[in-house]
Order: structure tokens, then sequence, then C-alpha cells
């Protein structure tokens, strides 16, 4: 029998920790979309999405109400575009963003993502298309998100590929520069992408996926935050196992979710994504958890060991309480959508570097980064390769998402709206790394034993 | 299909009284309640039978919370379901 306080500890959960179920998002594919004629290809695009994806807010919202649990929101992700367009002989691949915004729209989902390419080794005729379409696709669409995987544990770094993306991240925010470049934060660069990945930006529906499947994010870092207010002073094996505990909590939540709502709409249950996804909400923040460990600010010496203890617990906790486990699965450290995370980086304390290191030990990357509007093509692609070089040698996806906003400077806010947040833009070192990313090629891919 | 209701507010004459009738009304019949004076505060959990209701979930959700808000209390309803899955294994 359920107990009084077992009834009231998950409400008070939901109602003051900001225990949600960050995101329901249905998988896709678009492979039997393929065809020669790019009008034809994107009328098969728009009618299977909106076929697939007709009932999921309905159901989204129902389960909500039912369960009394947030579901804070419902997404799409597809297959790769690149893949998808590929086929026609279409210059420009903007139109297929345009019918995956539509298609977006009519469905009531938030977000859509899959305006991807995979490029890890080298580039297709597709691949070239898509990612140059990409500055133009994020502009003119509202629900569109995009992500390039440049590298992996197995095939490298695609320099070429680096270096391209630093002038596609600076040409995205030249074009979204009346909304602070609003576009870079609907585009991710990865080493090592996953596929069956349910958070946006970089969600897509990887080719070794089935037709549709339900895939759900689970958060949850107030109720991580709230349960180690009650083990002050005690030494970490406890910090460990609350933070288990909780995250098991979370997890079979999440689980039930995904259960339900992959019943109720006919669609396999793919997989729960385990994370600690923050919001700009007080209250819902992963800095603060780290700080709770002892830290007087997030980024000060310790917080890398602090979150990787926070990393494996939440991983520990939620494996036992879910069937399949998938996505990114790590605590999130985006900086303009964690409250604590604003206050460390205009603190002076977390900086470009510490998030680098941090990035070893937590999914994803450097993430939701604000930078000066001067911050050159090459910077960006050098801390792209930075980041991907922490992904490919430690077999871990890693990702970037970085905004140079066009007429800011260090220190200034940048308002990027909703669940984006806010973000103080951070120093980048003025150093020129041009030669660098000239050089082009491949980084070969690394050795995985003498691992030291 | 079970769910339970909780109901949580300033102590006051008539409040479960007011939520049975309430529940009745609707048809749906109570298997069991626990309640108590927490920090002052009326709560109290009944496990309730939806089985013979017809009123969507939605509305009744509102209804149960509309009653609430009238005298003060928090009302909601929620699937059993999200509970044991939290607490059973």
């Amino acid at each position: 029998m359920l107990s009084l306080n077992n009834i009231f500890e998950t409400i008070e959960m939901i109602d003051k920790q900001h225990l949600d179920i960050r995101t329901i998002t249905m998988g896709i594919s678009l492979l039997d979309c393929i065809c020669e004629d790019e009008k034809r290809c994107c009328d098969k695009i728009y009618d299977k999405i909106t076929r697939q994806a007709e009932h999921l807010v309905k159901t989204g919202c129902d389960i909500e109400s039912e369960f009394g649990i947030p579901i804070v929101h419902k997404r799409i992700s597809v297959t790769p575009m690149a893949l998808v367009a590929g086929s026609t002989d279409a210059k420009s691949y903007v139109p297929f963003a345009l019918a995956m915004d539509k298609a977006a729209k009519d469905c009531g989902v938030n977000f859509i993502g899959g305006f991807s390419a995979l490029v890890q080794k080298g580039y297709t005729g597709g691949d070239r298309k898509l990612i140059a379409s990409i500055p133009e696709a994020l502009a003119e669409t509202e629900f569109v998100c995009s992500s390039v995987n440049i590298g992996s544990t197995k095939a490298g770094i695609n320099m070429d590929a680096v270096a391209q993306m630093g002038r596609i991240i600076k040409e995205t925010a030249h074009l979204t520069a009346s909304q602070e470049g609003l576009g870079c934060a609907k585009l991710v660069v990865f080493c090592n992408a996953v596929e069956d990945n349910p958070f946006m930006a970089g969600a897509f529906h990887g080719v070794g996926e089935a037709d549709t499947v339900i895939n759900v994010g689970v958060s949850g870092p107030g109720v991580v935050y709230h349960a180690l207010q009650s083990c002050k002073g005690q030494p970490f094996d406890v910090v460990a196992e609350t933070i288990k505990k909780t995250a098991f909590h979370i997890t079979r939540m999440g689980q039930m979710v995904a259960s339900e709502a992959s019943h109720r709409l006919n669609v396999p249950f793919g997989i729960v994504d385990l994370s600690l996804a923050p919001t700009p909400a007080v209250g819902d923040s992963v800095a603060r958890i780290l700080e709770e460990m002892g830290l007087e600010v997030c980024g000060t010496h310790g917080t890398t060991a602090a979150l990787a203890l926070l990393n494996d617990a939440v991983k520990k906790g939620g494996v036992m309480a879910s069937s399949h486990v998938g996505g990114l699965s790590g605590a999130f450290i985006p900086v303009s959508e964690d409250e604590g995370m604003i206050a460390a980086a205009l603190d002076g304390t977390l900086t470009l570097e510490k998030l680098e290191a941090m990035t070893c030990v937590c999914s994803v990357g450097l993430d939701m980064i604000a930078v000066p509007g001067t911050t050159t093509a090459e910077t960006i692609s050098a801390i792209i390769a930075d980041e991907a070089a922490v992904g490919m040698v430690n077999s871990k996806t890693t990702a970037v998402r970085i905004i140079p906003v066009e007429g800011k400077k260090v220190g200034d806010m940048v308002e990027m709206g909703g669940l984006l947040g806010s973000a103080p833009v951070m120093p980048v070192h003025e150093k020129s790394s041009a030669d660098f990313i000239a050089r082009g090629g491949r980084i070969p891919a690394p050795l995985q034993s003498l691992k030291n | 299909m079970k769910a339970i209701v909780t109901v949580v507010g300033k102590d006051q004459v008539g409040i479960i009284a007011g939520v049975c009738i309430t529940l009745a009304n609707y048809n749906i019949n109570v298997l069991d309640i626990s309640q108590t004076i927490l920090q002052g505060y009326f709560t109290m959990m009944m496990v309730v039978d939806l089985n013979e209701c017809e009123t969507p979930f939605d509305e009744l959700r509102q209804g149960l919370k509309d009653f609430g808000e009238g005298r003060g209390l928090s009302i909601r309803i929620q699937r059993e379901d999200i509970f044991d899955a939290m607490h059973r294994i």
C-alpha cells in the first residue's frame, strides 16, 4: 500500500522541485520518402511526419493531465536530411527545412530535429549541399534544428568539416543577428553523435532505428539538489547513494510515461535518456547541485570531480529504473539554460576552459555559450576541434553549440528567450588558430589501448 | 482505473464530506482514505475507483480543482500508476 508520505513526496517533487518529463520525442524515419523529384520528396516528408505524429501532442497532454506530471516538450526527430534530400538534384536544401517546419507547426510540436549531416569521415554531395543550406534554413524556419557530426572515435575528426562549421556558425549568427544569433542555438556540431537522442537541438533519427519510435528525456536537477540538502557535510559515499536513489525515482517515472505514450500511440518504445537537464528557473540548476556538494561557485577547483560523481551516480541510479537506456544520458551543462551556470559565468569563475574540462566527465559539451561577435570563424572551428578531440579520445559524445553574437562584447548579456535562457558573453583567446584550421584533412582515429 | 485524490489545505469543518459528495456526484467510488494533520495543514489521500465515472479525466480534474479553490484547498487527482512506478519495484 502506498503511504501518505510516498504520495506527498511525489507531489512535492513535481510542485516545488521542478520534477518533469523534459521531452517526449517521436523519432520518424524518412528513408521511405526518398525520391528523385524535389517537390514530391518534400510533400512525402510533410505527409509522413504529419501522419505519424498527428496525435503526439494530444497524447502528451492527456498523459500530463491524467498523471499530473508536466511534460515540457513534445518533439519530433527525423532521419538526417542529407540522406533523404541527397537523392534529388536540388541545389539548396532550404525547401526541405521548410517542409519540416510546416510539418512541425501543423503537428503542434515546438522543435523538429534532423536537418543534419554525418560527415565524420567525409562528405557526400548531399552532405555538402545540406551544410551549405544550414544558415538560410535556420534563418527562415522557426522550429527546425540542425546538427552535423564531424568526428567519431572510429573515424577520427574531419578537419575540413570543422573548418567549414566555423564559417557556417558565423553565417548563421549573421543571418539571425536581429534575434541575437538565435539560429546558432538551433545548431549543434557533434563528435560521436548518438542516433536516439531525444533532446534538442541535436536530435535526429538514426538509420539503425525502427520506422517510428518514442524516446523520452527525463529531468530533475531540482529534485537532486533538494535531496542533497539533507546530507550536508556527509562523506561522498552518502552523496552518491542519495543521488542514485533520487535518479531511480525520477527515471521510473520517465519509464512509465514512455511506456504509456508508446502504448497509446501504438509506436514502439525506444529509450529513456537519463539526463539532468536544467532550465533557467531558480531551483532547476545543475550548477547549484555542484555547489551544494561544497563548492563556493560552480567552476572553481573541484567542479570536475563533483560533476563526475553526479553524472555517474545519475546513470547508476537510472539504469535499473528503465528497460532501455540510451540517448545522451548524462548531466547537461548548457550555460544559458542554467541559472547557476549563468551566475557562475557572470562571476568570472566559470570559464570556457573549465567548461571544456567538465565535458570530459559529463554530456554533452560546450553548450549554449555566447561569445563576442568579433570571434573569428577559425577560432570557433578550433573550439570545435578541441571539444571533438575530447569526445573522440574518451569514446563519448561531445558537442559545441556556440553563439557568436554580433555587436556584443565580453560581459554583455544575450537574451535567447524561453527555455533557451540568457547568457553572458564569455571571453575567448585572442591568439590565432587560423593556420591550424587552414591545414584541413583528417585527424586519424585514436588508439584504443595503451590508455594514459 | 484507480486514481489517487489528494487534498491539502487549512483544516475546516466538512472537508471530507464535501470531497466525498463531489466524488459521488461523478459516480466515483472511494476505496480507501488516509488522513492526518501535517504542519498544521489538513492532508488527505484517497484511493478511488473511476470505472463507473463517465466524465472525461480532464474535466474531472478541473471540477475537483475548482471545488477546492473555493475553500482554500488544493485538490488533485492523478492516476495511481505514477506513484506505483516511483515507489514500488
